[in-house]
């Protein structure tokens, strides 16, 4: 079955290029990540890589401002969206957090809301309004986009919380790109989902490389390697904050790293 | 040669249960009724034992008469023969388990009986002299010498859903957005905040009542109405409101909150198009406590309204009237038990109560309506 059988009706801005530079971050004084410098070309897929605790997802919150939500969070760095300092610059964190949109790493569709509304929900959630007509035609498009309008267009009106694990999940990709990002993170994506929900996800992310810059945080090497063109592999030592060991084209990463403790991590041997 | 017999005891168990009544298969399938037959057995044998027990020790053994006694004295040798029997056939841990079960079955059971009994008591009495005529008369005509008919608590319904609905006007707003503010905003002033209302859940009513009369009444700001009654009111309802609320409002999961915040959503937006929808059921449910924390209370609007014999539907002027009041009323002018006033008393109580159950009710339909079709 192909996803993109029906054409996007929303046109796609094209992608946006993500930069972080010596990204530091601390947690109540407890520094977290040490240092990370990281460049999130366009229409590439970006994964993320480490052991538990090595600051993956923190950089990750980094990049569209949710770090801050955190109290006692500290940061440190440069952070631009097509050479925009998203922390320093004049766009206003609900803007940037609309283009820089993300999906967590447990579903959570509204439970408030039907299917339907679960997609629009991000208009309406940042003030963008919407046509009657247009808005059936986003819905369907999103939900293509996210490979989830065969299994729920006769249940629209359904409860979001009423479909399975991953079909939840792609709910929440489906109602990410209803307000058009730049970019979508995210955070471990797959990590509650059985192998089949998996791969239809990864098929959208592949999908969705041509639109828009995605990152992704995987403790999955396989996932990784599938889904991803480019690839940053984080350490933390013991008591010390998080670093990128090395960062380079998966390829690369997965068959010749220049650094002996990434071919460690991707064969296997520890984490 | 057992992976057969267990597969042919699955074929047997999917297949439909004929009616044939088959032997062969039929003794692969474990009734449920057999789950627990000889934990039945053994509290049923405990207390026929038990009641033989006591008989033993009431008619036969000592001087103790006395059915309270009776009672007592057949559950502690009940609860101990369930004990003794089930440890000696499944062992201590058993044992507990079905003592503790049996105490804990008991304590609900005893809850249960105040509350039956006062629901029994006012249905009995209030239906007794109940005529559809005492929703649609007042108290204008009647007289401790009047037939049930002439008297009648329509201006008193009128007046408690006035004074109750007023009250719930002014508490529901602020309560909720009390709780918005301690749960979605927070800060350094949530904790002063949090522990002021749960002070002010502690007023006595009649405090709460004394104060309007007091700071408004005395002063001449207000007069003794049926508004003055709700302000009493909704100082004791904002308390349990806004804590009811608070508590649903930190359930809902923060994910959700990050989601919505994640699509470039302002707080408010937030609160307005996820979180208070999500918490909509128990949001209904801090209204209803709140209504029913306050539906009962007389000694307040004794206070603050007076309370009166005569229709008056405008809550911002002239006397008032209410259930409670009216039943105080009442008692205060019957002379026994069956005379008119005692009648009119119960149907009163009847009134108020069957009025609460409709309240329960609709909330609960309100709160239970989800957001489009559960399926599979």
């Amino acid at each position: 079955m192909t996803i993109m059988d029906v054409a996007p009706i929303v046109q796609p801005v094209s992608a946006a290029e993500l930069d972080a530079q010596l990204v530091s971050a601390w947690f109540s004084g407890h520094k977290v990540l040490e240092r990370v410098s990281l460049t999130m070309k366009p229409n590439t897929v970006t994964a993320l890589i480490g052991p538990s605790g090595c600051g993956k997802s923190t950089f990750l919150r980094i990049l569209n401002r949710m770090h801050e939500l955190v109290p006692g969070a500290q940061l440190g760095g440069i952070i631009t969206l097509d050479r925009t300092d998203i922390y320093r610059g004049a766009m206003p964190v609900t803007e940037i957090r609309r283009r820089i949109g993300m999906v967590f790493q447990k579903p959570n569709p509204f439970p408030a809301m039907t299917v339907a509304d679960n997609v629009v929900s991000g208009l309406k959630l940042c003030g963008m309004k919407v046509g009657r007509g247009d808005r059936d035609d986003l819905i369907e498009s999103c939900l293509t986009r996210a490979g989830l309008w065969h299994e729920v267009k006769n249940r629209l009106d359904a409860n979001g919380g009423a479909l399975s694990g991953g079909q939840q999940q792609r709910l929440c990709i489906a109602r990410a790109l209803a307000v058009q990002p730049d970019v979508l993170l995210m955070d471990e994506p797959c990590s509650a989902l059985d192998p089949t929900s998996t791969r239809r996800i990864e098929e959208t992310i592949a999908d969705l490389r041509d639109a828009v810059t995605v990152v992704i945080v995987t403790h999955n090497m396989q996932q990784a390697q599938r889904v991803s063109q480019y690839c940053a592999f984080f350490l933390a030592a013991e008591n010390e904050p998080g670093r990128i060991v090395e960062a380079g084209p998966t390829e690369k990463m997965f068959s010749n790293p220049e650094d002996e403790r990434t071919l460690d991590y991707v064969r296997g041997r520890f984490g | 040669m057992a992976l057969i017999d267990l597969t042919a005891a699955e074929a047997h168990l999917v297949a439909p249960r004929g009616g044939d009544g088959g032997t062969g298969n039929s003794d692969l399938l474990v009734e449920p009724r057999y789950f627990d037959r000889d934990q039945v057995i053994t509290h049923v044998a405990s207390a026929i034992a038990a009641l033989a027990f006591t008989w033993l020790v009431y008619e036969r053994l000592t001087v103790f008469s006395g059915d309270l006694g009776f009672l007592v004295v057949w559950w502690v040798s009940f609860t101990g023969f369930v004990y003794v029997t089930s440890r000696q056939q499944w062992g201590s841990v058993v044992a507990t388990n079905n003592l503790v079960r049996v105490v804990v079955t008991s304590a609900a059971a005893l809850a249960l009986i105040p509350l039956a009994a006062i629901l029994l008591a006012v249905i009995v009495r209030g239906w007794r002299g109940m005529q559809i005529s005492f929703l649609t008369t007042t108290m204008r005509t009647a007289s401790t010498e009047s037939k049930f008919s002439q008297g009648g608590a329509w201006h008193a319904i009128v007046g408690t859903l006035e004074v109750v609905g007023l009250a719930a006007l002014m508490s529901v707003p602020l309560g909720i957005m009390t709780a918005v503010f301690l749960n979605e905003v927070g800060g350094r002033l949530a904790m002063p905040v949090r522990m002021l209302t749960d002070a002010m859940s502690a007023i006595p009513s009649i405090v709460a009542g004394l104060f309007i009369f007091a700071v408004l009444i005395q002063s001449h700001y207000l007069d003794q109405t049926g508004f003055s009654g709700a302000l009493a009111l909704s100082i004791l309802m904002l308390p349990t409101v806004t804590r009811t609320a608070e508590v649903v409002l930190r359930l809902v999961p923060g994910g959700l909150r990050e989601a919505s915040l994640a699509l470039g959503s302002t707080e408010w937006r937030t609160t307005k198009n996820v979180v208070l929808p999500t918490a909509r059921t128990g949001l209904v449910t801090a209204v209803v406590l709140g209504v029913a924390r306050i539906i009962g209370e007389t000694a307040p609007l004794i206070v603050t309204m007076l309370g009166s014999q005569l229709f008056n539907a405008n809550p911002f002027a002239n006397k008032q009237d209410a259930l409670p009041i009216y039943i105080w009323t009442q008692k205060l002018t019957s002379t026994g038990d069956n005379t008119v006033t005692a009648n009119w008393m119960w149907a009163g109580a009847f009134v108020l109560m069957v009025l609460v159950l409709i309240l329960f009710v609709t909330a609960r339909i309100l709160g239970n309506r989800t957001v489009g079709v559960r399926r599979g």
